[in-house]
């Protein structure tokens, strides 16, 4: 891994400046929020901060949108499903970390089942007292369902627009299914007035920053693990397989394999943004799993450009700051803006605002010359 | 439905069990006999129109051996059944003594030795000359070995080989998109060699090809000849007179005429074919 992370930083020069990049945002934001005094010039409201955190976590699912899709060719738009299973695993073991502070004061059921007229927990939700078990759930629960539908839908050879749809259904099935309150997630409201997590305080500052930073670790690691994977031979079968599928059958790859594997990497990305983002948000509920989630991280990865993955990173910090802008000034239009920006960037950014900077930097050169 | 079909191949006489064979298995094929692939009456229908029509073809080892025919006989069809793209609606197909093609996807196959080049040159546009040889090399395939994967000294120098022959070795880290029509098809061959294939399915190598490229490879084929077995779909005449030893003409789906290039050129079955009505 050492190994690995050293050639990167030898070899790659935009990620390694992403790398570089995000160290020192996360670091000057960490502190510009401990040291200084609220009211400072210098400081970085708790509130923001929450937000920064909250982009990352929306980044690492880009970017492992952008590890199937950017290399691989495997659009799938029900992404956030494994997102929202990653969440409600953490959301759980923060349900059972409430205790007996619920409203109903219960010691071992959260409050909607004992609403419910529940008398026992159910079986599923046995272990996940312990955080070692969820942190294992929030990585096992996106696999499982990535490796059975990813298993299903490779061996048959569904690709393109095909394996587009039945990956919409899928998070729309899941979303239908989280909605009934006999499933035992809390129904429509979800999960949700956590309290705290490993013993600290969620509304403590310390926390906040505290998750804010392994946030953009995860973030991180995840780029590093993905341009591993990139750079290996195996990262090369896959853009293969992206170009040219059956001639890459040919040559003797079991390209299911490959697609499988790659498929429920990506959904463990997807599944550890989810467990970050919960306990920032303070809530999962099963909106998460709406289609349309699934479809914005694409957008994400598009507008930022495919293939690259700090692209997909640079495209949900731009296209979610945009939003969190127009909500609150043009509420009414945000969704027009959203369709506008996919369009413009396929019409005009092929390659994404990453695609843009490259060509203007070759200008540049150019002109140099 | 699928039961009795299961206890009907259960009770053939002539089945031959897999656990009967393990000592044959393998990657190694068995050309004890001489001859390396088995085709015998294969007959394929797509919607009623009979590509293939009780083809029946033998090759032998380290044949190098061309195929002709007018458009639609079947040429392309037989190679997709080679190569499991296809399946037949009848008949037999082994490679060798011991592997039933017919029973082998498409990876299995080409693991056995059987490398295809297509008619269309389809190498890997977006991945340099080097990474293309790379992806075609022979070896363990499985998803843990390519993702810890190292290059090793004697592939390095097998890939550098490769390139010598296919004349590619200044274009190394050229993307394979950017090659000339002619290079990539050489691209091809020369991936179709890092599979270090026993049997080399060729689909017209020298179609847009200047007079040179062409000359260059048919002495390419044919020196390859020998060590492998090659079996070349060509329609340019000059070029399978250049190289042919055995000349298989299809037409309509089956054999109309085999033999050495002079015999069958004359055959006047050949000719009306060729020639027209």
């Amino acid at each position: 891994m050492f190994a690995s992370l050293a050639s990167i930083l030898r070899n790659d020069r935009a990620t390694s400046v992403f790398l570089l990049l995000l160290t020192v945002v996360t670091v000057l934001a960490s502190l510009a929020n401990l040291l200084f005094p609220e009211g400072s010039a210098l400081h970085v409201s708790t509130y923001t901060l929450g937000l920064l955190g909250k982009y990352m976590t929306y980044a690492l699912l880009a970017v492992a949108v952008d590890l199937i899709w950017g290399y691989c060719g495997i659009l799938s738009l029900g992404h956030t499903a494994f997102f929202a299973l990653g969440g409600y695993a953490m959301g759980m073991y923060l349900m059972r970390q409430i205790g007996n502070r619920g409203v109903y004061g219960d010691p071992v059921l959260p409050d909607f089942m004992v609403f419910l007229n529940w008398d026992t927990l159910p079986w599923y939700w046995h272990g996940f007292d312990m955080f070692w078990f969820a942190a294992l759930m929030v990585l096992v629960a996106p696999a499982i369902l990535a490796f059975v539908f990813g298993w299903l839908a490779f061996r048959s050879r569904v690709t393109g627009v095909y394996f587009s749809i039945i990956t919409q259904a899928l998070t729309y099935a899941l979303l239908l299914a989280f909605f009934r309150n006999e499933m035992g997630f809390g129904g429509n409201n979800g999960l949700t007035d956590f309290k705290d997590l490993l013993g600290f305080d969620l509304q403590a500052n310390t926390t906040r920053v505290a998750l804010f930073i392994s946030s953009a670790v995860a973030l991180a690691a995840g780029v590093i693990a993905c341009r591993f994977i990139i750079s290996s031979r195996f990262g090369r079968v896959i853009q293969a397989i992206r170009d040219s599928e059956s001639r890459t059958r040919f040559i003797g790859y079991r390209v299911d394999n490959y697609k499988l594997w790659l498929f429920v990497f990506s959904a463990m990305l997807a599944g550890i943004a989810g467990a970050l983002y919960v306990p920032q948000v303070g809530i999962i509920n099963p909106g998460e799993f709406a289609p349309i989630n699934s479809i914005e991280a694409v957008v994400w990865v598009a507008v930022g450009g495919r293939g690259t993955l700090y692209g997909a990173v640079i495209g949900a910090f731009l296209v979610n700051y945009a939003k969190t802008y127009f909500t609150i000034a043009l509420p009414e239009i945000w969704l027009y803006a959203l369709g506008g920006l996919f369009v413009i960037s396929t019409l005009f950014l092929p390659q994404g605002v990453v695609g843009l900077m490259n060509k203007v930097m070759q200008r540049k050169q150019e002109a140099r010359v | 439905m699928k039961l009795p079909n299961a206890l009907e191949k259960f009770a053939d006489r002539e089945h031959v069990f897999d656990f009967v064979n393990t000592g044959t298995q393998g990657p190694k094929v068995d050309i004890s006999h001489n001859v390396i692939l088995y085709l015998e009456d294969i007959s394929v229908s797509f919607d009623g129109f009979k590509a293939l029509n009780d083809l029946t073809m033998y090759i032998g080892a380290g044949e190098l051996r061309c195929i002709i025919g007018p458009n639609g006989a079947g040429k392309t069809t037989m190679m997709d059944v080679i190569t499991g793209k296809t399946r037949p609606d009848t008949g037999t197909a082994w490679f060798g003594q011991s592997i039933n093609l017919l029973q082998k996807s498409e990876p299995e196959i080409a693991e056995a030795g059987i490398g295809r080049k297509f008619q269309k040159p389809t190498v890997f546009q977006m991945h340099s000359v080097f990474e293309n040889l790379e992806l075609a090399m022979a070896g363990n395939k499985s998803v843990w070995t390519t993702l810890f994967a190292r290059m090793t000294p004697m592939q390095l120098e097998r890939i550098n080989e490769v390139m010598e022959i296919i004349g590619l070795q200044e274009h190394q880290h050229a993307l394979a998109g950017s090659l000339s029509h002619g290079q990539k098809q050489w691209l091809e061959i020369g991936m179709l060699l890092m599979q270090n294939p026993t049997l080399l399915l060729v689909d017209e190598p020298v179609a847009g090809m200047t007079p040179q490229e062409t000359e260059r490879t048919a002495e390419l084929l044919v020196s390859l000849a020998g060590k492998h077995s090659v079996v070349v779909v060509e329609h340019d005449m000059d070029f399978v007179r250049s190289i042919a030893r055995t000349v298989t003409v299809l037409h309509e789906g089956s054999v109309l005429a085999e033999g050495p290039i002079d015999v069958v050129q004359n055959d006047p079955r050949v000719i009306e074919v060729y020639l027209g009505e």
